[in-house]
């Protein structure tokens, strides 16, 4: 008798333990989340700063500029998780493209305000790329916890969701890299 | 060794440093004592050099717990980022991106204002940590190699090699106190009472003559395999191994000395400032007195990950 309640009782243990234990990997998925979406924000309410610090000299790049800002208010106003990840994979895409075409202007590049909102852009778009790996780690390791096996038990009880992976799009990835930094001693 | 196990065995030998330390300031206290007074001669003589070097001991174990960081950069003339200055606004953000990768809080960012190009992080924990970049280094690396260093010096605070480090740089400083303190003492002693017990005053040299050598064992005590693993930590926090490789080349390749740092503090760069040239050498001796490994091999290594 006095065994079986001592097992009982390590088993209700290990269940509490173990539900605990998915919830705050839930939780830091969340988190993980959020982060992504601090950055994406931020993102949003940078260029609009830049664009109006390069138009003056870029007249001729008219097309560049306007696939940022469509693409920007297209992200922005992206009504779910998919169409939004699409959508900022193309503002990604745009950006990149605008900075390319920033490095064939002197004017530009010696232009302190412009600089100033490249870096601030360069460090977004890194801290988004991290965050994004940051997350997928913390998904793929929600995920891991949820599957193996006796792990698993409480998670199918309990009916956890598994998380998403946001990942980068194929052609985004495929684009060659534009080296953004801003290199003073080049 | 996984992450944990690395953690943990950091502030096992912290909490071995500081209790030695302890020790070793209280023994000397007492050799003072017993070189002082007598094997109780004096009677009921209160061993009060023994009391004020424990108290003493425990002040500095435990100030320099809490305070140690902002200690070391003091010592290294560190000076806090200025606002309006790009590059340490480029710094600022990289060591956010940084921060993002990780999952920690951004440390506290200084320069140090050196045209040789070195880096270094302490602290007790992630939410406590620093840290610090030579002007040298900012004026001589890239984004790409600065990302590196700085994800090499998150990769320290990370697995709590700052915490062991700190405890290091702190209590060398303690004990180079200690020794001139005991020393300074003892010759006092002697003038005024014409001279203690000649054996006792002995132990004392002796402990005197070997607490330098004893915070060299110390600094031995981080051991060279760290600087490998924050190599790697980096290289796995920014998916990019040639920006921390070129940063190193660069590095080495720098002419200038670095002034501020002492060997109290070497261990806790990046890339050793003191070019001490043990750590050029590979085999056991070599790993037992240097402080770094070598560079050619770090560098060789973070190419072999890209391959």
């Amino acid at each position: 008798m006095m065994v079986f309640l001592v097992l009982v009782a390590a088993v209700a243990a290990w269940a509490v333990w173990t539900y605990n234990r998915l919830i705050a990997l839930r939780n830091q998925v969340q988190n993980g989340w959020k982060q992504i979406d601090v950055q994406l924000k931020r993102r949003h309410d940078l260029i609009p700063n830049l664009v109006a610090a390069v138009k003056g000299a870029m007249e001729f790049e008219r097309d560049t500029l306007e696939r940022v800002m469509n693409a920007r208010s297209r992200a922005v106003a992206a009504p779910s998780v998919p169409e939004s990840i699409a959508a900022e994979g193309e503002l990604s895409r745009a950006l990149r493209q605008l900075f390319a075409v920033v490095e064939n202007y002197p004017t530009l590049r010696a232009n302190e305000n412009v600089l100033k909102f490249q870096e601030e852009l360069t460090t977004t778009e890194n801290q988004l790329g991290f965050a994004r790996q940051f997350y997928n780690d913390l998904a793929m390791r929600f995920n891991t916890q949820q599957e193996v096996f006796p792990a698993s038990v409480i998670a199918n009880f309990f009916a956890f969701q598994r998380a998403e992976f946001f990942a980068a799009g194929e052609d985004e990835r495929a684009v060659p890299q534009v080296d953004l930094s801003l290199r003073p001693n080049r | 060794m996984n992450f944990y196990e690395h953690q943990r065995r950091n502030r096992r030998r912290t909490a071995l440093l500081i209790g030695c330390f302890v020790l070793l300031f209280t023994a000397l206290g007492a050799g003072l004592d017993i070189s002082l007074t007598g094997f109780g001669i004096g009677g009921a003589h209160l061993p009060y050099v023994t009391i004020v070097a424990l108290f003493v001991a425990i002040a500095v174990a435990g100030l320099g717990h809490y305070r140690g960081a902002d200690w070391v950069m003091t010592s290294l003339l560190a000076e806090p980022l200025r606002a309006d200055d790009p590059e340490h606004r480029q710094l600022q953000n990289i060591a956010t991106e940084i921060a993002v990768a990780s999952g920690l809080p951004r440390p506290r960012l200084f320069v140090i204002p050196d045209p040789s190009p070195n880096a270094l992080a302490a602290g007790r924990d992630p939410a406590h940590a620093v840290i610090a970049v030579t002007a040298g280094a900012l004026a001589l690396l890239d984004r790409e190699e600065t990302q590196g260093v700085i994800a090499h010096e998150m990769a320290h605070v990370a697995n709590r090699d700052t915490l062991v480090m700190t405890t290091v740089a702190v209590l060398f400083g303690g004990v180079v106190m200690l020794a001139d303190w005991a020393r300074r003492s003892l010759y006092f002693a002697r003038q005024r009472k014409g001279g203690a017990h000649p054996l006792l005053v002995g132990a004392v040299l002796v402990l005197v003559l070997f607490s330098p050598l004893l915070s060299r064992l110390l600094a031995m005590a981080v051991s060279r395999q760290r600087e490998y693993q924050a190599d790697a930590t980096a290289v796995e926090l920014t998916r990019n191994s040639e920006g921390l490789a070129r940063a190193l080349e660069k590095i080495s390749a720098s002419p200038f000395p670095f002034r501020a740092a002492t060997r109290g503090t070497a261990h806790l760069f990046i890339v050793n400032p003191l070019r001490r040239r043990v750590d050029d050498r590979e085999g056991p001796w070599a790993a037992l007195l240097g402080t770094h490994p070598p560079l050619a091999h770090r560098i060789a290594l973070l190419r072999g990950m890209a391959a």
